[in-house]
């Protein structure tokens, strides 16, 4: 077992390392057009050459990563190009607002997705169509026009929740509360639809194998056939779908962020590219690769609680 | 484990099924799907009004006339009215419907170039370049799309042609894992090993055989590709990503959303047109991978009982004997929807504490009729006639909720493939003492001490150990052994053992029947046990029944069956084992026979 976190550790880091490595070589072409924005149109190109010199842009693109590394390895992910501010605690203060819309809406999708597809999966027959039309509409509408379907019915209509802007919990968890209802109704709808069907994709699989058949002949009742045993058996692969989901929801988040104006890590990542503030982005790819790492990592530890073959590997 | 076990009836009529369909070119199937066709003409008419826009307008898209600002719907020269800068509303859609189908091209296109090639390398050669293919692509997967695309915006310039680019290679994973899990899947079929013995090179195996097999799922994929790549194009240019020079439908819903209170309909078009676009792409999809993979199986309620066809009226042979199956027939759904009855018209009766083989090759119905006998019959079939009387009591017809008191304390079952019969999540002991409990209610302590005293009886030298395994770390004699013990655990008066020895090892295969034969005398327990093998039966069984074709073809004490065979398809069947113990002289070759006669 300690192995094989070690091992799964070690793939995140060599990730992480790939990530931010071809990150910055991407990013490193376009140094002149920062020490541009930078200086304003009227620059000359031997100020804007002496600035790009003076920030160290100029080295081999490999020592420069290799300076980030060390620096970013003690913590230290430096400065704003653009407001000097350190980027360690404002990609952190940022992830967290983040955080704060998808950690509810992750629970609440896989809650309302497990329900939805057990459901569907051991009833059949109209419930089955009745879960498999939400989940078709939920599906095929794009989430932008959910975000702005919904702000312009629960907000600008009916005035029960507030359009924009966001609360921290600390604050004022009831307005906090309400600041992210609409942000997460958007991401649970989108996360449901994918995810039910997977759950009740598995759970039929399930429920045809040989396993229920014998169950069945010693009387096991029809109850602890689904929940205990199908369910736990669909539950491994549908944990895999659900990191991706997380994941998914990361990147989704950004446009939500945007329609409702929440100062979160997707925003903070757009401005900063709009502005190719690179010690930033390169923060933000950080955080964002250790994240993932993170939620794989944590994904794996649980397959392996799940389901008793996985914990061999 | 999976080679060895025989087809089951309803993998048999699946194959046919699929064959029977396969006849009939896709396109055709393709035309009669009312889905099909309704999502592709939408998309081939809002597409072709894209490739007709020089046609169409008197505007450019971004012609911007400040006389024109907002103009309502129906304005002369301004069908659906102008912007918030005076652009033809009509114009930028329809300019937008190309940036859509670029998009879309690029996305799909690079994900299925990208993923095809990669998923054929990683496939079809050794185990060193698939564990490198499959890690890159793990990689790639992890890593959040969206944010990516935006972090590179200073690399892209936001040209979001060159965004789709990358966002293709994004995508690739997908078609990655389809291509490469078909590619193994055909390498290890028959046709490419002849393939190669008759000469041919990889690339050509490759182009002729694989290809041909991966195109269905590729083109459903790439349905599904092409509209998540339209609806993140268009998220991107939502937040403004990109040029403002290039009409979108991200950035005419913005602008429309900026304008929201002014003049609405801005904002309804470009999304009517959007909701349009990637529903149709989503449904057509839904379509084609119903058309090309067939319907997944759809479910039914868990325990429903078994479906029984009306107007049964089948009476009885004879109330006195333990169980009684009198004129039963089965049958499953065809293609075309006509019911084929597997099992047809099926006599044969069990008395208390006798020992009865039902004889006859895969797809006989043999093991139907087991299933019936114990209500678990697949959702797909139905009792046409018959009647089942165990000790009296008529079990056709029976809900679940009635029949199952009776299993497990009543009725036993051992099945055929030990590993696939028990749940791997949990441990071998807890699901025995499940079983004992549903069937007698007693406590847990009282079944745990019941569930070990067995599984010692059955011949497990360690019953604690075995107790506290998973089913992934017993053999699958020991797994048998472990079934044995569930099923005959609350004493049953009738034990159905349905092929309990083909999926084990021959010098297991004997340890197993001395085992069934000594617990049935022990426990006085009738048996019905299911075999396609007379060897089986020889020296365990009082009376034989043989099947053929889902009816009784002959039955009769054990004795006179093996002496004096009447029909034809028996006597085959008892060559059979003569030819096999004839082989058996020789132990190696022995086992040889056994895995290909399996």
């Amino acid at each position: 077992m300690p192995v094989y976190i070690i091992r799964r550790l070690g793939a995140g880091l060599v990730l992480a390392l790939l990530v931010t490595f071809i990150t910055f070589l991407l990013l490193s072409t376009s140094f002149e057009d920062v020490a541009r924005t930078i200086l304003g149109p009227s620059a000359t190109p031997e100020v804007t050459e002496a600035l790009i010199a003076e920030r160290g842009w100029d080295r081999p693109v490999f020592v420069q990563y290799v300076d980030w590394l060390v620096n970013a390895a003690q913590g230290n992910f430096g400065v704003s190009v653009y407001t000097s501010l350190p980027v360690g605690p404002t990609v952190l203060q940022r992830l967290a607002v983040t955080l704060s819309v998808i950690i509810p809406a992750l629970i609440l999708t896989v809650i309302l997705s497990t329900i939805l597809g057990v459901w569907s999966a051991s009833r059949g027959g109209a419930v089955d169509r009745l879960a498999q039309g939400i989940s078709l509409v939920g599906y095929i509408v794009p989430g932008l026009l959910l975000a702005i379907g919904l702000v312009v019915i629960f907000a600008v209509q009916l005035k029960w929740l507030p359009a924009t802007g966001y609360t921290p919990p600390g604050e004022d968890p009831a307005a906090w509360a309400r600041s992210i209802t609409i942000p997460v109704i958007v991401l649970v709808i989108g996360g449901v639809a994918n995810m039910a069907a997977q759950v009740r994709g598995r759970m039929i699989d399930e429920l045809r194998r040989d396993y229920v058949r014998t169950l069945r002949t010693r009387g096991t009742s029809t109850t602890s056939i689904v929940l205990r045993h199908a369910l736990r058996n669909a539950a491994s692969p549908a944990l895999t779908v659900m990191s991706l989901e997380f994941i998914g929801m990361f990147g989704g988040a950004l446009i939500i962020e945007n329609v409702f104006a929440l100062p979160g890590y997707g925003s903070f990542a757009f401005n900063a590219s709009l502005q190719g503030d690179i010690p930033v982005i390169m923060g933000i790819t950080a955080f964002g690769v250790l994240l993932v790492t993170g939620v794989n990592l944590l994904t794996d530890l649980a397959n392996g609680w799940l389901n008793p073959k996985a914990r061999v590997h | 484990m999976e080679a060895m076990t025989a087809p089951s009836t309803e993998h048999i009529l699946a194959i046919e099924d699929a064959a029977a369909t396969s006849r009939i070119p896709i396109w055709k199937r393709l035309l009669k799907d009312p889905q099909a066709v309704v999502t592709a003409g939408i998309l081939v008419i809002i597409f072709l009004l894209g490739i007709l826009t020089p046609f169409l307008t008197q505007h450019g898209p971004n012609d911007a006339d400040l006389s024109m600002v907002n103009a309502p719907v129906g304005t002369p020269g301004y069908l659906l009215g102008a912007d918030e800068t005076g652009r033809d509303i009509w114009t930028r859609l329809l300019h937008s419907i190309n940036t859509a189908a670029i998009s879309a091209i690029i996305g799909a296109g690079v994900a299925l170039v990208v993923g095809v090639i990669a998923g054929l390398i990683g496939g079809y050669f050794g185990a060193v370049t698939r564990a490198s293919t499959e890690w890159i692509f793990n990689l790639v997967m992890t890593f959040p799309g969206i944010l990516l695309l935006i972090i590179l915006m200073p690399v892209t310039g936001g040209d979001y042609r060159f965004t789709m680019l990358i966002f293709g290679v994004l995508l690739s994973p997908g078609i990655y894992r389809i291509v490469r899990n078909l590619v193994v899947g055909v390498k290890n079929e028959l046709f490419v090993d002849a393939a190669r013995v008759s000469g041919l090179g990889n690339l050509r195996i490759l182009r002729r055989h694989v290809l041909f097999v991966v195109r269905g799922p590729i083109i459903i994929a790439a349905a599904f590709m092409a509209g998540s790549a339209i609806a993140v194009q268009s998220g991107l240019a939502f937040l403004g990503v990109g040029s403002l020079e290039i009409p979108s439908f991200g950035a005419m819903i913005a602008s429309g959303f900026r304008n929201l209170y002014i003049a609405p309909t801005q904002f309804l078009w470009p999304s009517l047109l959007l909701g349009v676009i990637t529903a149709s792409l989503v449904l057509l999809g839904n379509a084609l991978r119903d058309t090309l993979e067939g319907s997944k199986p759809t479910p039914v309620k868990v325990g429903i009982g078994q479906k029984v066809a009306p107007g049964n009226d089948v009476k009885a042979r004879d109330a006195s004997a333990l169980l009684e199956v009198t004129d039963l027939g089965i049958a499953y759904r065809g293609p075309s929807g006509q019911p084929r009855e597997v099992v047809r018209g099926v006599s044969l009766s069990v008395a208390r504490g006798e020992v009865v083989g039902v004889v006859g090759e895969s797809g006989s119905g043999k093991t139907q009729t087991a299933f019936a006998t114990l209500g678990v019959l697949p959702a797909e079939a139905i009792i046409t006639r018959g009647s089942i009387l165990f000790d009296g009591k008529e079990l056709v017809g029976l809900t679940d909720a009635r029949m199952r008191p009776l299993r497990g304390k009543e009725i036993a079952y051992i099945p055929q493939e030990p590993m696939s019969n028990l749940d791997p999540s949990y441990r071998v002991g807890s699901q025995l003492v499940e079983g004992v409990r549903s069937a007698l209610g007693v406590s847990k302590k009282e079944a745990k001490e019941r569930v070990l005293a067995l599984l010692e009886r059955c011949g497990i030298n360690d019953p604690h150990r075995t107790f506290d395994s998973y089913p992934h770390q017993i053999s699958g004699g020991m797994a048998q052994r472990v079934l044995i013990a569930g099923a005959v655990a609350s004493r049953p008066r009738l034990l159905i053992a349905d092929e309990p020895t083909t999926a084990l090892d021959v010098t297991v295969q004997a340890e197993i029947l001395d085992l069934l034969r000594d617990l049935q005398s022990e426990l006085d327990m009738a048996m019905l046990l299911v075999t396609h093998n007379f060897g089986v039966v020889a020296d365990i069984c009082d009376r034989i029944v043989v099947m053929q074709n889902g009816a009784v073809v002959e039955e009769g004490p054990a004795i006179e069956i093996f002496q004096n065979p009447q029909d034809e398809y028996t006597r085959m069947l008892l060559g059979a084992i003569l030819d096999e113990s004839a082989v058996r002289a020789d132990p190696p070759a022995a086992a040889l026979a056994e895995g290909v006669l399996q």
